[in-house]
């Protein structure tokens, strides 16, 4: 896969702890993904609406509202009314244990709760991807030498 | 090849999912992209370009944000591309412009794409025009591109527009930092964002003052009138307007919006326009050709022998000049 890797970080519902969604967004970007960090506040439709915009390979959602039981399905949901099936997405924040199964039948591939190293995001995403976290790192097109 | 017809047309007949696509690939570029970039050039030609650059803080975003909802009202429909920088070390990039577009974001008289600097220089100037015709080539009438005015890249880039709006704040400090990165020269329009702030008459001046550079200068010397002859601007006929605006609020856009239109107007009547646009698609030709017969050379020459030049390089045995001879021998 020679391609970037294109990650959209949002924060799908009200409340406004950004916090952990800055780490991933920097983190990822550290490790060599191109990052698109949408902010606060954002609807499923303009999540995906963004997604869908920016051709991304990862949606990655935080929440801790406590409303993830409504919003993240309907993020999937949204995504596949615009025939973004392929899209990998992930979610993480205060999820509890009991509601991850739901969620996953729902179409969140995976869920990250707190303390979870931002090295084994990475590492979730590109053994999804079939690469090692090498591959992300190559700096622009090399000029044949 | 039919396939990227058919995913060009799905574009055409406004499929954001194929539009999507469509300029990955372009961004991507290789062969697919230069088939695609092949395909769409006809329909090439008729989309008014903006380019917007400032430091960072300067409001581009929130300005661009609030340019595309006034051409919303009037109908037109418009294309954003939002450049970022690649982190030189790991190529990863953190993207943020869309979080001061949100109110547009979801129009589907819109499209905003973000964009990663992605190390190369030459390469993100190529992939941004490209983005920019595939944008003009599925009929979006305004096209603006924003970029962090820094540098040479961010001037490159400006320099695919038709309209180059600079921007500059209060309190940022950094009025010789644009001087000195060439970002003055390159404005068609500069403004005075967050014209609202303390500090914005001192920003406002030292723009006039630094514009007048470059304008004739009439002074009185021992009672007689002298000229003193600027630098000399690059476009006879226009003189960049200092506008103020205030883009959380909205003031001033209306002004802007006027100032673009009579920028527009001037390219067109001067006979500017049609010459930017040939000095632009001849520095593409030419720098496509460069890479082109790079390639062709590294294929010929093979890597082996190019390896050992650079050797010989090294050890100071032979110099630049002549391993270029011996590259085109």
């Amino acid at each position: 896969m020679s391609r970037k890797i294109r990650v959209l970080i949002a924060k799908p519902g009200l409340d406004g702890h950004d916090r952990g969604a800055k780490v991933i967004a920097r983190a990822l970007r550290d490790a060599g993904f191109e990052v698109i960090y949408t902010g606060l506040r954002q609807t499923p439709e303009m999540i995906a609406e963004a997604a869908l915009q920016e051709d991304v390979d990862v949606v990655g959602l935080s929440i801790l509202s406590g409303a993830h039981m409504t919003l993240l399905p309907r993020v999937v949901e949204e995504l596949r009314k615009r025939r973004l099936d392929d899209v990998l997405v992930i979610a993480g924040g205060i999820i509890p244990e009991e509601d991850v199964p739901a969620l996953k039948a729902a179409g969140i591939w995976e869920v990250f709760g707190p303390g979870t190293s931002t090295e084994a995001i990475v590492r979730f995403i590109c053994d999804h991807f079939g690469i090692g976290p090498e591959d992300l790192k190559t700096v622009g097109e090399s000029i044949a030498l | 090849m039919p396939d990227l017809q058919a995913l060009f047309e799905s574009a055409r007949e406004g499929d954001r999912r194929s539009l999507a696509r469509l300029l990955s690939q372009l961004e991507e570029g290789g062969e697919t992209a230069a088939q695609l970039s092949a395909l769409l050039f006809p329909y090439t030609g008729n989309a008014h370009v903006i380019g917007i650059t400032g430091p960072p803080g300067s409001g581009k975003s929130t300005l661009l944000n609030a340019l595309t909802r006034a051409y919303r009202e009037r109908g037109e429909t418009v294309g954003i591309i939002a450049v970022d920088p690649s982190s030189p070390f790991t190529g990863g990039a953190l993207l943020g412009d869309r979080i001061r577009m949100q109110d547009v974001a979801g129009d589907p008289g819109v499209f905003i794409r973000s964009m990663a600097t992605r190390g190369s220089l030459g390469g993100l100037a190529r992939a941004a025009r490209e983005i920019i015709r595939a944008l003009d080539a599925v009929g979006f009438q305004r096209i603006m591109v924003e970029t962090v005015g820094a540098g040479q890249v961010e001037v490159d880039i400006a320099q695919a527009a038709d309209t180059v709006i600079v921007i500059q704040a209060p309190g940022l400090g950094d009025e010789i930092q644009a001087i000195k990165a060439g970002i003055l020269e390159i404005a068609d329009i500069l403004v005075v964002n967050k014209a609202d702030r303390e500090g914005a008459a001192a920003t406002l001046h030292i723009l006039q003052s630094m514009l007048s550079l470059s304008q004739p200068a009439v002074i009185r010397h021992h009672g007689q009138a002298m000229t003193i002859q600027g630098v000399k601007s690059s476009r006879e006929g226009w003189t960049p307007p200092i506008l103020q605006t205030v883009a959380l609020s909205g003031r001033g856009v209306s002004e802007l919006m006027e100032a673009i239109e009579r920028h527009r107007a001037y390219l067109e009547e001067s006979g500017e326009g049609e010459a930017r646009r040939r000095r632009r698609i001849a520095e593409e030709l030419a720098a496509l050709a460069r890479e082109r017969l790079w390639a062709r050379v590294v294929h010929q020459v093979g890597r082996a022998r190019l390896d050992g030049l650079v050797d010989q390089l090294l050890r100071r045995e032979i110099d630049l000049h002549t391993a270029v001879e011996r590259l085109l021998e």
